[in-house]
């Protein structure tokens, strides 16, 4: 066969989760910023700003959970046990997150509650969400086709860093969407977030730059070896621009270039994590053809996908055209 | 704390308790988005205010029940992996592609338009948030078509080979797709969420109409709802009947089971067991009240041909009979009491009191619960019924879990227990809440919720395009 399937598949499936981390992360930022907004109706009119698209965002999750499983079922088999606490927290993260959107809007005695539930499962989302990526960087022990390490394995300094990365990740992508949202008082507590939020990244991904290079032999080679190295560092160059970008964004009154920007930042990140993982899929030993489905079943979905993949890029970008502009107090996403 | 329980039984039970908690909402939001699109297509078409009050009220409920399923849904779609590796392992490249196939035709396309359905008809205009309307239920339409396939084909499997890992692997697509199974039980899932949605919409109508009975809207949904009891559910006997036939065909140890037979027919004239007590351990069902040939009437439509029981199945392939054959009686009861109510409406409306008849209006209020009874029923019955295997004859159930120790499947199991309940409960309390308002003019949210303002900012006064404001 003259196309790699399995390849394809990885680029598919690293598609669908770069454009959760970015949809539903500044879902979640904005979620993990609720207790820092000034009052009830901030958080409110922060939470219109995402009303009509944060279902739409989060069925990326669905997609790369559901495609691993039909493109890479060994994979989604060994990493889910491997996982199992984070995915778990992670899921009933994502169920107070998500009927908060209409909870709030159905009680008046408990919606502080249902704020708090909005703020919490965000959080614990973009935790466990933080740490699997962490695990993940520093490999999977499998034994046959499961996973044979222990259950805490996941819980490392350094899946803590990840975490915390994630968390002010996505807290800045709420940030910068919140300035792009948002208008007047808002806004500018928004600009006001950003700028640490914005340092405090810059930095996290420098520490994790470094120590990921270090946690497995393989990575350093990529890294630091010859010729690879040369190849790999054309993205700290466009990391560096990207960051620039951000910085002359936020010291102007720029509603756009600081969500851009920021959104470059997490693509080259993600693109600096795939320069690791390749060949493998789940380091440090289960490559991508090896965790493939069998071709009948990644040729079949491929047509699928290539097919309604773009109609539903297009009508993504629809709905976000609909909703465009500047959402204000009253508009009415309940 | 687990140590008494296997992980089997406890990974058995979260996958029960998870997918119990979930189907109630699909059952209810596929009727409930088909009925919305009714409702704003009539209003266009009329243009009766009535109706577009109605569709407001019911899509409030609808945005409630919506967002309950999506977030147990992706529940579902992790667990395969979580608890029940082994069987992802193997069955993925079969049942992953069609779950794919749900996710791109259908979950995307309800969460692309619900947005538009749900705030952007004045964004929009009338016509694209009509689209949006029926997109939203046929993405629910095409979700249940590729869930119920993927069920369908750990039902009946074929088409399928295994390779040297033990991987099932697709050879034809098309048999995979509408394996035997498929088209009965698409077709009886389908007709149960539009009885169980219609059950729940006359329910609200009856108990409106009660209090109320000058109410416009209460007597519209009324009015629909029982056309539905009165047309569809006569339709779902039959599919329901035809299901059984088919399932005796491929799953003959799940019909034994059901109908409380313990030991074959070899000559047909087998009895309709009505009720009975199943005793698994001795093999027999005890206190029975028979009725004489009519069990192979209805299972074979004949007299003579010959009704396995479960003792023609080796005992270590034999599904348990104690629970279905209750699950199955409730079901079919609960058919039969909407039959019931359907009937009961087309004679009020033939002597001209349906709109005055406060008894029939009690027992559809009764009623309005029954679909969601019956649905449960139903899916245990099927899947407590294919036990001991996840993939028909193939894969035992307890060759499918993941390597896990049962402490970990208990402690999440626990927190599911303690979530599940605290906020799909608080959910359906608020959809309770919605359902008691009565439905005229636009709900009055101000009541309960105080950040509602009057309806949505027209268009001109919104519009700042994201370009423009980034230049200033």
């Amino acid at each position: 066969m003259i196309i790699d399937l399995p390849f394809i598949w990885a680029g598919l499936i690293a598609f669908a989760v770069l454009a959760y981390a970015l949809l539903d992360g500044f879902d979640l930022g904005i979620g993990i910023l609720f207790p820092f907004l000034k009052n009830r109706d901030e958080r409110h009119l922060a939470m219109n700003t995402i009303a009509p698209v944060w279902d739409g965002n989060q069925t990326w999750l669905v997609l790369g959970g559901g495609g691993l499983f039909a493109v890479f079922p060994l994979a989604y088999a060994v990493v889910m046990p491997a996982l199992y606490p984070l995915i778990i927290a992670m899921l009933l993260g994502l169920i107070f997150r998500g009927v908060a959107f209409e909870f709030v809007h159905r009680t008046k005695r408990m919606q502080g509650f249902w704020e708090f539930g909005f703020w919490g499962g965000s959080l614990i989302a973009a935790i466990a969400q933080g740490m699997a990526l962490g695990a993940l960087v520093q490999g999977i022990t499998v034994e046959g086709r499961a996973y044979a390490g222990g259950h805490w394995d996941w819980l490392t300094p350094f899946s803590a860093l990840t975490a915390l990365a994630v968390v002010v990740g996505y807290a800045m992508l709420g940030a910068t969407w919140l300035i792009l949202k948002t208008e007047g008082e808002t806004q500018v507590r928004a600009r006001r977030f950003a700028a640490p939020l914005g340092a405090g990244l810059v930095a996290l991904i420098g520490i994790v730059s470094l120590a990921t290079p270090f946690s497995r032999p393989e990575y350093l080679a990529r890294w630091f070896g010859w010729p690879s190295g040369a190849w790999s560092a054309v993205v700290p160059i466009l990391l560096a621009l990207a960051i620039w970008q951000l910085w002359t964004g936020l010291r102007n009154p720029d509603h756009l270039r600081p969500f851009l920007a920021t959104v470059a930042i997490f693509v080259l990140s993600y693109i600096g994590l795939g320069v690791s993982f390749y060949p493998n899929l789940v380091p440090p030993a289960l490559t991508i053809a090896e965790a493939a489905a069998p071709e009948s079943s990644l040729l079949f979905l491929l047509v699928g996908a290539v097919v309604l993949i773009p109609m539903i890029l297009a009508y993504t970008v629809y709905s976000y055209w609909v909703f465009r502009g500047k959402v204000r107090p009253g508009d009415g996403y309940h | 704390m687990f140590s008494d329980i296997s992980a089997i039984d406890l990974a058995r039970f979260q996958f029960a308790f998870t997918i119990s908690a979930h189907i109630i909402f699909p059952a209810f939001s596929i009727g409930l988005a088909s009925f919305l699109a009714v409702l704003n297509g009539l209003w266009l078409w009329r243009r009766d205010e009535a109706y577009l009050r109605l569709f407001d009220y019911w899509k409030t409920i609808f945005a409630v029940v919506f967002g309950m399923g999506v977030v147990s849904g992706i529940v579902m779609s992790y667990q395969f992996g979580t608890n029940w590796s082994v069987f992802s392992d193997k069955t993925g490249p079969i049942l992953g592609p069609l779950m794919g196939y749900e996710v791109l035709s259908a979950f995307f396309l309800e969460a692309g338009f619900l947005g538009i359905m749900l705030f952007g008809r004045e964004r929009v205009g009338d016509r694209l948030h009509m689209a949006a309307t029926a997109i939203v239920a046929i993405g629910t339409l095409l979700s249940a078509f590729w869930i119920l396939s993927a069920n369908s084909w750990m039902q009946t499997p074929q088409g399928y080979s295994v390779n040297e890992v033990g991987q099932f692997v697709p050879e034809d697509w098309w048999a995979i797709i509408f394996n035997p199974s498929f088209p009965y039980r698409l077709v009886h899932m389908v007709l149960a969420a539009y009885l169980t949605t219609a059950f729940v919409v006359g329910a609200v109508g009856a108990w409106h109409l009660l209090r109320s009975p000058e109410s416009r809207g209460a007597a519209i949904m009324f009015s629909m709802a029982m056309w539905m009891a009165l047309i569809v559910t006569p339709i779902q006997i039959v599919a329901g009947d035809m299901h059984g036939v088919n399932t005796l065909e491929h799953q003959p140890a799940k019909i034994a089971a059901i109908e409380g037979h313990f030991a074959s027919y070899p000559e047909g004239r087998a009895t309709l067991i009505l009720f009975g007590l199943p005793d698994n351990a001795a093999g027999e069902t005890r206190y029975k009240v028979e009725v004489p040939l009519l069990g192979s009437l209805i299972l074979t439509h004949s007299l003579d041909t010959p009704i396995q029981g479960l003792d023609a199945f080796p005992a270590d392939e034999r599904p348990k009979s104690a629970m279905i054959f209750w699950t199955f009686r409730i079901m079919v009861a609960l058919g039969f009491a909407m039959l019931g109510i359907g009937v009961w409406s087309a004679w009020a409306r033939w002597t001209g009191r349906f709109y005055d008849a406060p008894w029939l209006h009690r027992a559809a209020v009764l009623m309005g619960p029954s679909g969601f009874l019956a649905v449960l029923c139903g899916w245990i019955t099927t899947e407590v019924g294919r036990q001991p295997f996840t993939v028909y004859g193939l894969l035992r159930t307890g060759e499918s879990t993941a390597p896990l120790q049962a402490n970990a499947i208990g402690t999440s199991l626990m927190a599911f227990i303690v979530v599940y309940f605290f906020v799909f409960g608080s959910g359906t309390f608020y959809v309770m809440r919605l359902m008691g308002e009565r439905p005229k003019g636009r709900i009055d949210i101000d009541k309960i919720g105080p950040t509602r303002t009057a309806g949505i900012a027209p268009v001109a006064a919104n519009q700042t395009l994201p370009r423009r404001t980034s230049e200033e």
